[in-house]
């Protein structure tokens, strides 16, 4: 029954995944007196993408090609991974936390070979950004892991997450919000949402995730903004996981609770984006040393 | 009860690394006040209620001179002296932060074997005062401007506050409110200080006030 409720939940995010930027730009829009695009208008996108060839680079090799499907499957693989507040994974195991933070480091390795393979300057550049983020974001995530698993007794995600806010302990649930306080910074980071990146200005120099697609075209392009709305939806629902304690007992309202969760967090993150000005480029490392300051306080806190 | 004192030691080591981090003084300069927040809360949540009239009483004077009276002074000497931001510091605000981690590591391991002789409440509130104790001599030792040694001071006594507060339940009323004083004073003096270095010399680095050997 839970191997079921946890497949649904899976498809239904992978159906649903591209509806999230749709609720963060209308937030946006709102907040900007505009009426904003459609909501499914990276539906639209995608399937305009999907239907058109591409051109690539004489100087690029297989790999600017491999990019976006490695990148896309290890996302993918990923999502299964993460559970969905109290609602197992569809893949659990012991330690699979670090697998997934593996995977998230191997779909940024193939995005950041393609770019770098195109012999694009701009790339280089906006490849060279993402990893030295990543690089202090994949710190944090990880120390966000080890305080769950430390503070629960647990090591697989799902009984990590399932055990989270149903013990009454003290300690355990003030972490929870601190680790979350941290991902929240790790999720701003790792999607380039505004604080530390901003898809809108279409300006290479102030862009990190944007840059590095800028040669993609066609079905290639598709897979990355599919990708990257994916992650999206994986980071926004880790974070729901953490925040809200939902756990009713009855699977398919906590599906239900967690689903509307994700698209309040999208609202939330619109809100985020609408009140905040986009840093600059050498107080990002700054802000992510802060996610690593949470997460670490949180488990000096659990350990004691 | 130990629920709402960890929160506060949390949120107290949290405003910590605030103030590692940031640069402007009107920023930490509030920070300080909401560390005073929590700071004059934890007392409570550590004894039994009802609580006892002389710790309510030492909770409300803390709150006011520590989140009121001070923070005020100090945005007064920040105004005459006309300084916003610690521009220079003598170790970088993300080193700060690194350090802090680090800070906030060795008073969790310090903590485990020292015995104390009163048995606290919560097992948080050591390391949680030895840390503030422990940035407060950070911000003193890494920063340029005296407003800023300044706030580092009134960390550090708060840090001190954080641990007597644990006692001040059997502690008398008089010494609580003896370190008050002292520290009201202190800081109303360092103001006033500040805004005569600052009319003399136009600048409040300490760096260079030590040029001024006779």
């Amino acid at each position: 029954m839970t191997g079921r409720i946890s497949l649904i939940y899976w498809l239904s995010a992978l159906v649903l995944a591209p509806l999230l930027p749709g609720v963060i730009n209308r937030t946006k829009a709102f907040f900007a007196g505009r009426k904003g695009q459609p909501l499914l208008q990276l539906y639209h996108d995608l399937f305009k993408l999907l239907n058109k060839g591409a051109v690539t680079s004489r100087t690029a090799s297989w790999v600017f090609g491999a990019g976006p499907v490695i990148g896309l499957a290890a996302v993918l693989v990923a999502l299964a991974l993460v559970p969905a507040g109290g609602i197992g994974s569809l893949l659990a195991f012991p330690c699979d936390f670090v697998f997934l933070v593996y995977l998230l480091g191997l779909a940024r390795f193939a995005t950041v070979s393609a770019a770098l393979d195109t012999g694009s300057a701009f790339e280089g550049m906006g490849a060279c950004r993402e990893v030295q983020f990543s690089l202090l974001a994949e710190i944090a995530l990880l120390l966000g892991f080890a305080v769950l698993a430390a503070g629960t007794g647990q090591l697989s995600l799902s009984d990590m997450f399932a055990r989270l806010w149903s013990r009454a302990q003290a300690s355990t649930n003030s972490t929870a919000l601190l680790v979350a306080g941290s991902f929240l910074i790790v999720l701003l980071a790792e999607n380039s949402r505004i604080p530390v990146d901003d898809p809108n200005t279409h300006l290479e120099l102030t862009m990190i995730h944007e840059v590095m697609v800028l040669d993609h075209g066609g079905v290639d392009l598709a897979f990355i903004a599919y990708g990257a709305a994916v992650k999206l939806w994986l980071f926004t629902s880790l974070l729901v996981g953490l925040a809200l304690p939902l756990h009713t007992g009855r699977p398919l309202i906590d599906l239900a609770g967690i689903v509307a969760g994700v698209f309040a967090a999208g609202v939330f993150l619109g809100t985020i984006e609408s009140t905040m000005a986009r840093l600059r480029l050498i107080r990002v490392p700054q802000m992510l040393l802060v996610a690593m300051a949470l997460s670490l306080a949180a488990l000096f806190w659990v350990l004691r | 009860m130990t629920l709402w004192t960890d929160l506060f030691i949390l949120a107290l080591v949290l405003t910590n690394f605030k103030l590692l981090a940031t640069s402007r003084l009107a920023a930490l300069i509030k920070t300080t006040a909401y560390q005073a927040v929590a700071l004059s809360v934890i007392p409570l949540t550590l004894a039994a209620r009802p609580w006892p009239l002389h710790l309510a009483l030492l909770s409300l004077v803390t709150l006011a001179v520590k989140g009121g009276i001070l923070p005020w002074l100090l945005r007064r000497a920040m105004r005459e002296a006309e300084v916003q931001r610690e521009i220079e510091p003598i170790v970088g605000f993300s080193a700060s932060v690194l350090i802090g981690m680090v800070l906030l590591g060795m008073s969790f391991l310090i903590a485990v074997p020292l015995k104390l002789s009163v048995p606290m409440q919560s097992a948080f509130l050591f390391p949680g005062a030895l840390f503030t104790t422990l940035t407060g001599l950070m911000i003193i030792v890494s920063r340029r401007k005296a407003l800023t040694q300044v706030v580092g001071y009134l960390v550090m006594e708060n840090g001190v506050y954080a641990f007597g507060a644990a006692l001040a339940v059997q502690e008398p009323l008089l010494v609580e409110m003896g370190i008050l004083l002292d520290v009201f004073v202190a800081v109303f003096v360092m103001g006033i200080t500040i805004y005569q270095i600052s009319r003399e010399f136009d600048h409040i680095d300490t760096d260079r006030l030590s040029e001024l050997k006779g």
